[in-house]
């Protein structure tokens, strides 16, 4: 279904519940009867506006009063509306049980709204009338379980009605089924009448009927009357509500009326008030209405207090400020640093003196592992939020300046665009008191040197993902060499290892470089290299160490040996192609998805990776009650759950992905021939292991996994690429206002849904638009483990480590134009949260990794891909033996 | 009549240009608009461009076959005011009729003329139905926001008397354009709705929003999305904007439609936006270049201009929309193997 007011609203299958506010119904609030009476209009629409501001999607509208002439206050209320942008940028709800207030009310809104209610109550004629008219006017509609009968109060008669409804709505009216909403009516429980018994189960469960039979539709319900038996008594009435949501939603109801404030969560209901509503709600015991009422006796009247302990407020100045910025609490932060500028000489003083005392504090606890990433980000934003409110006071104060205890200059290399691990090392350095200075990503060297000459930094760290980072990076270290720089550099990043930096960057300069591979070592590395007493040893100390490493490391390679590229290709892995198995796809041909819902990637979701990204080791969902990170786990996870619902709801991540299935043949042993149609279309190169093994043991090229032209058999490969667009707007919005903790946030569950949304598409592709695989029941678990049939290596990584056959499956798939998803100069994907590679079918085809190749193999590489030996070389280099 | 939208499968349909800017050239006084025939009417006449077509009809036909010389497919009707509503400042309310009848009639013929001499590219004719002068959704009076100068029924009883003219002088597409508010298009297609029922037969409706600034918004506040779901609910042939911008500031708007619309998607925007004369000086050529950005990225089904550009900036455009296939219209893209 799609509505608009100013803005859409677009919901489909795996949307969230929509909630609708009810508050400017002069039925359901008496304030908002009383100001419509005395044409108090301008606070009338402050109800509004609350809602909106308060989360409402919709905003519903009813009028129907008998002292009111409801048409005229319909039309004034929505014409007032209508000059509000910040309540009309929702779509409305038009309420009424007459026509013409319906009408009337459709007559003044521009945007696609929702008409409550009509029924088959007065005879099929008006329906359909009332039905076209609303077509005609372009909204959805919300259908009563209603009938000439009366009204639909058990299990049969609310799908008789809804079915009917249905029927005549889709196929004599051609109203379109999207934008059919039932409500089913809930009516109360526990009521003590024994007809009243199945009223909730008896909704929940037509709900469910509803929504598996009835194509598109929705389903919604005013929640608030299930519990009308135990008006004023709020704490049973809060949990019946939401055990009955929590059935409810989970059986198809996504639409509801519901006050936020008359909602207990459902984890928070006492284990002995929760059973006894469930067996009210599910009708599971003959006694449950008794059983609830005595209950209720005994929490008659007690308010609903949410039980915040401030008792810390009362604690010294000095303690309070420490308090905030361990605990990351910001609520009090401002007033805090206030009363301290106060106290003090100048402002200043409050950063150097209390501020800092704070974060020393959280500085020793994260050194002694009692701290955690997400706290200490928490910390950072905390922290900033009193130095903006400092800075003013300073700069009136001039001649002031905060001494920094060092200057870093923080960047991800030319060509990269990855920079979660570079934003936290940042954040954590910049909370320890160091100036950050952040040239952003796709820095080309120039501009570092530049910009660390300028600032005249004192440590200059750098980031990167991608393989061809790694040269970038060897580069710099040869610049800064060349032009006398002085200073340590850091090294960080995915990509990045010990072995790498001792071996290839450290070698190109003179002074420190050290490897720092999380960033809660980040801290004490910088510390160490800046210290001026113990600077000079612990630099020797560490060119030592990586001198020592890179003699065992390289010895430990030379004692590797390798056979030709001629001798390996001898040795590939055979497939016997009289027997395999070859599933002709589907769907041949290109395909682009763009209108998938994230919430559908949810459960594809690996949230291991997301632990590591905030340098939390452990296995999810073991990881959540972990004895030492449990409870940080714990937290961070429901941080992002919550930011996950938000961007589920908001929208605010878009999904993108095309992918296409050839036919196809591998040809001169490591190349894979791609056609349309039997007519050559792209080329893949493959690479072959060269590592010599035990005799009997294959060298691995994914060109195997494919039948070879001499066959006689056609086969088949795919291509593809998803991203995940808007996560840097996310990150940057989150950024302005200083909160570096939702920032990075929102770039890891990017980089979640990017890899989620990879394992969904590989899905679809095996059971339906290839379709080898005709039924797949693989838990989440068994999908990271990757049990199913088939593989999708992605280029730059192990089995395929070539950036440059990405562009093959650019121009294939025509990715760039499709989904706008672009390569940057050392093909880093862009947006960050990209994924692409290869779909092999065959059950045989297994990952591997290609190790080591060989001189031969380049320069064969380099000409049947038609490029230069350096440029192969240049690409290859990671993989290339030193001989 | 060829089935445009089997046409609209195969390539990308030209639309015409500015009239108002043709007509300009003509430099007609009060006289010229008048006529014999209303040589004595009580108001000032010069203006009224829809009233040339009954008094000037040789200069409306003449820039009408300009248009299809260029290479347009489609060309609008002279009827972008005729409404009761537009024509109330003529007071000429009970010229409607017969306005729109006229209008079509002459664009039809030179249509037909076309197609006779070309049957392979066969001519189409779309009756330009304009916003009125008056807004739905919006107060024209600062100090009451809740007042509103026409009503929904107002504009429903306007538009339909005009698309029953149009239809009966032969239109065959009906053109509700520069939408600035969403709600005036809503009557509009209700009324459209109304008609294709009375009378049982289909008629293609075109749709065109105007963007009216750079705040990406119509005038009545919506986003291109938000009124694109608003205008949804009829089936329409296409959906786009004209007006108000330069071919380049209209190209995010219509980024932000063609993926969401299962409906072809048109534009016709102005030559540039206007300089400091109030003229529109954007030449065909820069304008070409603009709107081949558009068919390199798929975005388009329709092409044409608004205010500002003439029969040789409709000539470039058809150039350049004839190297390029139709943007593919269905929610997922399959490119036959």
């Amino acid at each position: 279904m799609k509505l608009s007011g100013l803005e859409p609203l677009v919901l489909n299958e795996n949307s969230n519940f929509i909630n609708v506010g009810e508050r400017t119904n002069v039925a359901g609030s008496r304030k908002f009867l009383r100001l419509i009476k005395e044409e108090k209009f301008d606070e009338a629409l402050e109800i509004a506006r609350h809602q909106v501001d308060g989360g409402a999607q919709i905003v519903d509208i009813n009028m129907d009063d008998g002292l009111l002439d409801g048409k005229e206050s319909m039309v004034r209320f929505l014409n007032l509306i209508a000059a509000e942008p910040d309540i009309c940028r929702v779509p409305m709800m038009i309420d009424s049980s007459k026509w013409e207030i319906i009408e009337a009310g459709l007559q003044v809104v521009q945007g696609k709204c929702v008409v409550n209610s009509i029924s088959l109550k007065e005879g099929e004629e008006k329906f359909i009338w009332e039905a076209k008219q609303i077509k005609k006017y372009g909204a959805a509609v919300i259908v009563m379980a209603f009938d000439e009968v009366g009204q639909a109060d058990n299990y049969e008669r609310r799908i008789e009605i809804a079915e009917r409804s249905y029927r005549v709505l889709v196929d004599k009216v051609g109203f379109p089924s999207e934008d059919i909403i039932f409500d089913l009516n809930i009516f109360p429980v526990a009521t003590g009448m024994d007809e009243h018994r199945k009223n909730a189960i008896d909704f929940i469960e037509a709900t469910k009927w509803v929504r598996e039979n009835l194509e598109n539709v929705s389903v919604s319900g005013g929640v608030s009357n299930v519990s009308f038996s135990f008006r004023g008594n709020n704490t049973v009435r809060e949990a019946m509500h939401s055990v009955f949501l929590y059935y409810a939603i989970q059986n198809g109801m996504n639409f509801g009326i519901v006050n936020p404030a008359m909602l207990e969560v459902y984890d928070d209901i006492p284990k002995d008030l929760l059973e006894l509503v469930e067996d009210v709600i599910l009708d599971r015991r003959d006694d449950a209405t008794e059983r609830l009422l005595d209950f209720s006796e005994t929490v008659k009247g007690s308010k609903k207090e949410k039980t915040v302990d401030l008792s810390w407020r009362e604690n010294p100045l000095q303690d309070r400020i420490t308090h905030a910025l361990v605990k990351g609490l910001d609520a009090f932060i401002i007033e805090d640093v206030e009363e301290a500028r106060q106290q003090a000489e100048k402002p200043i003083e409050v950063i150097e003196g209390n501020l800092m005392a704070g974060m020393n504090v959280v500085g020793d606890l994260f050194g002694e592992g009692k701290m955690f990433l997400p706290q200490v980000v928490k910390s950072a934003r905390v922290m900033k939020k009193a130095v903006n409110y400092l800075n003013p006071f300073i700069e009136a104060d001039k001649g002031e300046e905060q001494k920094a205890l060092g200057k870093v200059l923080m960047a991800t290399v030319k060509g990269d665009v990855h920079d979660i691990g570079k934003n936290i090392v940042s954040v954590v350095l910049g909370c320890n008191n160091y100036e950050i200075v952040d040239l952003g990503v796709m820095v080309p060297p120039e501009k570092i040197i530049e910009a660390a000459k300028k600032e005249n930094v004192d440590v200059i760290g750098l980031s990167g993902l991608i393989t061809p980072s790694l040269d970038e990076m060897v580069y710099l270290a040869k610049e800064m060499e060349r032009q006398n720089f002085t200073i340590p550099l850091l090294i960080g990043g995915a990509t990045t290892s010990k072995a790498h930096t001792a071996v290839k960057i450290d070698t190109q300069y003179k002074n420190a470089v050290v490897h720092v591979n999380d960033a809660s070592r980040a801290v004490t590395v910088v510390g160490d290299l800046l210290n001026e007493k113990s600077a000079n040893d612990y630099v020797a100390k560490m060119k030592q160490d990586y001198d020592e490493f890179r003699t065992k490391f390289l010895k430990r390679g030379k004692e590797k040996s390798y056979i030709s590229i001629e001798e390996a290709r001898k040795r590939k892995y055979k497939i016997d192609w009289e027997t395999s198995e070859i599933t002709k796809p589907n769907e041949l041909g290109v395909q682009m998805l763009k209108q998938l819902s994230l919430k559908e990637l949810i459960p594809f979701i690996d949230w291991k990776p997301f632990f590591i990204s905030w340098d939390l080791h452990g296995k999810y969902p073991d990881i959540l009650t972990d004895k030492v990170v449990g409870e940080q786990a714990t937290q961070l996870f429901e941080d992002a759950q919550a930011m996950l619902k938000e961007i589920v709801a908001k929208q605010l991540l878009k999904p993108k992905a095309v992918f296409g299935l050839f036919e196809a043949n591998s040809i001169n042993d490591d190349d894979i021939s791609v056609q349309k149609k039997g007519e050559e279309v792209a080329v893949f190169r493959t690479l072959r292991q060269q590592l010599k093994k035990r005799e009997g043991i294959p060298n691995h090229a994914l060109s195997d996994f494919v039948a070879p032209k001499e066959t006689g058999k056609t086969d088949y490969i795919g291509a593809f690429c998803v991203a995940i667009f808007g996560a840097q707007e996310l990150a940057d919005g989150y950024r302005s206002k200083d909160d570096d903790y939702n920032g990075i946030m929102a770039q890891a569950i990017a980089d979640r849904f990017a890899e989620a949304f990879t394992e969904y598409l590989h899905k679809q592709v095996r059971i339906k638009h290839w379709g080898y695989t005709a039924s797949e029941d693989l838990s989440n678990e068994e999908l990271i483990k990757e049990t199913y049939k088939g593989i999708r290596p992605a280029p730059g990584y192990p089995a395929c480590p070539d950036h440059l056959e990405k562009e093959t499956i650019w121009e294939l798939l025509d990715v760039e134009k499709i989904i706008g998803v672009t390569l940057t100069e050392n093909l880093a994907m862009w947006p960050a949260a990209a994924v692409s590679g290869y779909y092999f079918g065959n059950p045989e085809a297994k990952y591997f990794g290609l190790g080591k190749i060989t001189d031969d193999q380049v320069t064969d590489y380099s000409e049947r891909k038609g490029i230069k030996k350096e440029k192969a070389r240049k690409w290859l280099h990671p993989n290339i033996a030193d001989q | 009549m060829s089935n445009i939208k089997e046409v609209l499968k195969e390539r990308i349909l030209v639309l015409d240009g500015a009239m108002g800017t043709m007509l300009q050239a003509y430099k007609f006084t009060e006289e010229g608009f008048r006529g014999e025939r209303f040589k004595d009417y009580p108001t000032p006449l010069q203006g009224n461009n829809d009233l040339l077509s009954i008094t000037q009809p040789e200069a409306i036909k003449t820039i009408h076959g300009k248009y299809f010389e260029a290479g347009a497919d489609i060309i609008e009707t002279n009827t972008f005011s005729g409404t009761t509503i537009a024509m109330a400042d003529y007071q000429m309310e009970d010229l409607v009729y017969e306005l729109n009848y006229e209008s079509a009639k002459i664009a039809k013929e030179v249509a037909d003329e076309f197609t006779a001499k070309e049957p392979h590219k066969p001519r189409f004719v779309a009756g330009a139905i304009g916003p009125t002068n008056r807004t739905a959704s919006m107060s024209p009076d600062v100090n009451d926001p809740g007042y509103r100068a026409v009503t929904f029924d107002e504009l429903r009883i306007a538009y339909k008397q005009q698309v029953e003219a149009l239809i009966e002088g032969g239109v065959d597409i009906l053109l509700v354009e520069t939408v600035f508010d969403t709600l005036n298009a809503k009557a509009a297609l209700f009324a459209i709705e109304e008609v294709k029922e009375e009378r049982g037969i289909d008629i293609p409706i075109m749709l065109s929003g105007t963007i009216t600034d750079a705040s990406g918004r119509t005038l009545s506040g919506q986003t291109a999305e938000a009124f694109l779901i608003s205008v949804s609910h009829i089936p329409l042939l296409s959906v786009g904007f004209n007006c108000a911008l330069g071919a380049n500031l209209l190209q995010p708007h219509l980024e932000a439609i063609a993926s969401k619309t299962d409906f072809a998607v048109s534009a016709h925007p102005n030559a540039g936006l206007p300089n400091a004369f109030g003229e529109y000086d954007e030449t065909p050529e820069e304008m070409g270049a603009q709107i081949e950005e558009y068919l390199k990225r798929d975005l388009i089904n329709i092409i044409g201009g608004c205010c500002g550009t003439s029969p040789d900036h409709i000539s470039v455009i058809a150039n350049v929309a004839a190297k390029y296939k139709p943007r593919p219209h269905a929610e997922e893209v399959v490119v036959p193997n």
